[in-house]
């Protein structure tokens, strides 16, 4: 396991595609927290006695959790592109130990990064409350320590789907516009489906998933913790079917 | 000595049967050319060997296992299926080194094998930017990586130059004569003619023929002689009388099925009739593969 491990490591950190993906992620994010910080008013305003700024400096985990997914779609998908995946296989023809080192390698880099990106964007986006005489708070306070680790940990459930979805789709195109369609357009319509539908959404990317990236407890959603676990198995689901669909198909 | 062994492996894609019952056998110290047109199932087959595409029925062992039972594949089985199958952003080097780690080998195997394919000097460059050629000797090189006992390649001289052609053929030349068991598809017999010890027929996935590289020429060849005589015609006449089939050729010369170049000879003699040539012709390696592979052709094309 260690030698697939090792080997997976040297394919992910010696494509500059990697690096410029997370230069991206921290720039995006990055740059999305400072400019959001123009309309800190109006939020504030607006949020009223709900306002959570915890929550509010970690809004960007909804474009970051695109680019670590892609990340981790990448990992599979570009060996499928490139017919990388038949050399990998046979040199390695216990597939599910290929699988496994690709989803614990792209679980780390989100998590790593993720959590990075997390605490980055929460103290960037508290100096800037600060700035605009707006309520701030600090990682002491109480639940924001939990807050911001529940950012990290939602992203790497979201590189493990992304490998997962790769997996499953093989194709780039198609394992990202499931991945869209996950995070950003049911999330977008939630509001169509029928009341028995909407209970999965308590555990579903963005919505119940995304809870516990704050403080202040949304209604809602009242168990944000239940909803991030939730969220992990389904996460989990999706790879155990991608473990069966690689271990069946032809390559 | 490890040897490729394949017994009736079939495998179906809907309702084509893409490779049919095929039984052979690779030795070791020997260069196996596997031919057919394209379509004719050599890539499947090969596919089947080293486990990435599962058989319908049949199986296909190396040294008496499964290609997935090996513990350290690399040092058993080397095997080139697609030169195109690297990442383009990742340079040679780090693509042979992360097929070194997923099975233990040292990483000074990669330098040994980079030197020994022409492309230490390229090693730091990304494979995105190499020539079709220098993807074959990269995928030659991943072969070699594990210094396995077998090696299989599909096509390996595609997009190589004339000296490559020629590497190429002398490297698969000296595995062989290392002791390995070599196994080499191509569709062009001009090609194996000049490698393969061993030939593998095959077309519509079934076997054609599975022979020495010599007997091919001489038994579906049916060798003729070509004759030039002072008096083509009374030499054509008394050969005819003799039973031998006789056409004429080029340059007033005759070309004689059915008797050899020492009867033919004897017979001149014996009547009084010069000889100004008396060249006995093989069949070429590649008209006896046109042969045998023109009924199994999938795509023919129609002459004009």
């Amino acid at each position: 396991m260690n030698r697939v491990l090792t080997a997976e490591w040297i394919k992910l950190r010696s494509l500059r595609s990697t690096w410029s993906m997370l230069a991206g992620l921290f720039a995006v994010g990055l740059g999305i927290s400072l400019l959001s910080l123009n309309r800190v008013h109006d939020a504030y305003a607006e949020a009223g006695a709900d306002w959570d700024p915890t929550r509010h400096s970690m809004t960007v985990y909804v474009v970051a959790q695109l680019i670590l997914g892609v990340l981790g779609a990448l990992v599979v998908t570009s060996e499928f592109a490139t017919g990388l995946m038949r050399t990998t296989l046979t040199a390695t023809p216990a597939r599910h130990r290929v699988l496994a080192a690709k989803a614990v390698l792209a679980a780390a880099v989100s998590l790593v990064a993720g959590q990075a990106l997390m605490l980055c964007v929460f103290l960037v986006g508290q100096w800037g409350f600060a700035r605009n005489g707006v309520p701030r708070a600090s990682l002491g306070d109480p639940g924001v320590p939990a807050a911001v680790a529940a950012g990290g940990l939602y992203l790497a459930v979201i590189g493990l789907l992304g490998v997962a979805l790769g997996t499953i789709m093989r194709a780039t195109a198609g394992a990202i516009v499931t991945l869209v369609g996950i995070v950003f357009i049911i999330p977008g319509i939630a509001g169509v489906f029928p009341s028995w539908i909407r209970q999965v959404f308590v555990f579903w990317p963005t919505l119940g998933g995304a809870a516990a990236l704050g403080t202040v407890p949304d209604p809602d959603f009242p168990h944000p913790w239940w909803g991030l676990g939730g969220m992990a198995l389904g996460g989990a689901a999706v790879l155990a079917a991608a473990f069966v669909v690689l271990r069946r198909r032809d390559v | 000595m490890t040897r490729i062994e394949v017994r009736g492996l079939t495998k179906r894609y809907g309702p084509d049967t893409v490779v049919d019952d095929l039984t052979f056998t690779v030795e070791a110290g020997q260069v196996t050319g596997f031919l057919g047109p394209n379509g004719a199932g050599k890539t499947t087959t090969m596919r089947m060997i080293v486990g990435l595409a599962a058989p319908d029925r049949g199986t296909a062992t190396i040294g008496g296992r499964h290609y997935g039972s090996l513990p350290v594949p690399l040092t058993e089985v080397g095997a080139l299926l697609d030169a195109a199958a690297v990442h383009g952003g990742r340079t040679a080097r780090d693509h042979l080194l992360a097929l070194a780690a997923s099975n233990g080998l040292p990483p000074g195997r990669v330098e040994d094998v980079l030197t020994r394919t022409g492309m230490a000097g390229v090693a730091v460059k990304r494979a995105g930017t190499f020539s079709l050629g220098m993807r074959q000797r990269l995928g030659i090189a991943a072969a070699l990586l594990g210094d396995p006992r077998v090696l299989i390649f599909d096509e390996p001289v595609n997009g190589l130059d004339p000296e490559g052609i020629r590497w190429a053929r002398e490297l698969m030349r000296a595995l062989a004569a290392e002791g390995r068991a070599v196994l080499v598809s191509s569709h062009l017999m001009s090609e194996m003619a000049q490698t393969a010890d061993h030939l593998i027929v095959i077309g519509r996935g079934r076997i054609i023929a599975d022979t020495p590289a010599s007997e091919l020429t001489g038994g579906a060849g049916g060798g003729s002689v070509r004759v030039r005589a002072a008096d083509p015609g009374t030499l054509a006449l008394r050969l005819s009388a003799a039973g031998a089939t006789v056409r004429e050729g080029l340059e007033a010369s005759l070309t004689v099925a059915g008797m050899s170049a020492e009867e033919i000879g004897r017979l001149a003699a014996y009547h009084g009739l010069a000889l100004i040539e008396l060249s006995p012709v093989r069949a070429s390696l590649e008209d006896a593969y046109l042969r045998l592979t023109s009924e199994s052709v999938e795509f023919q094309g129609v002459a004009a």
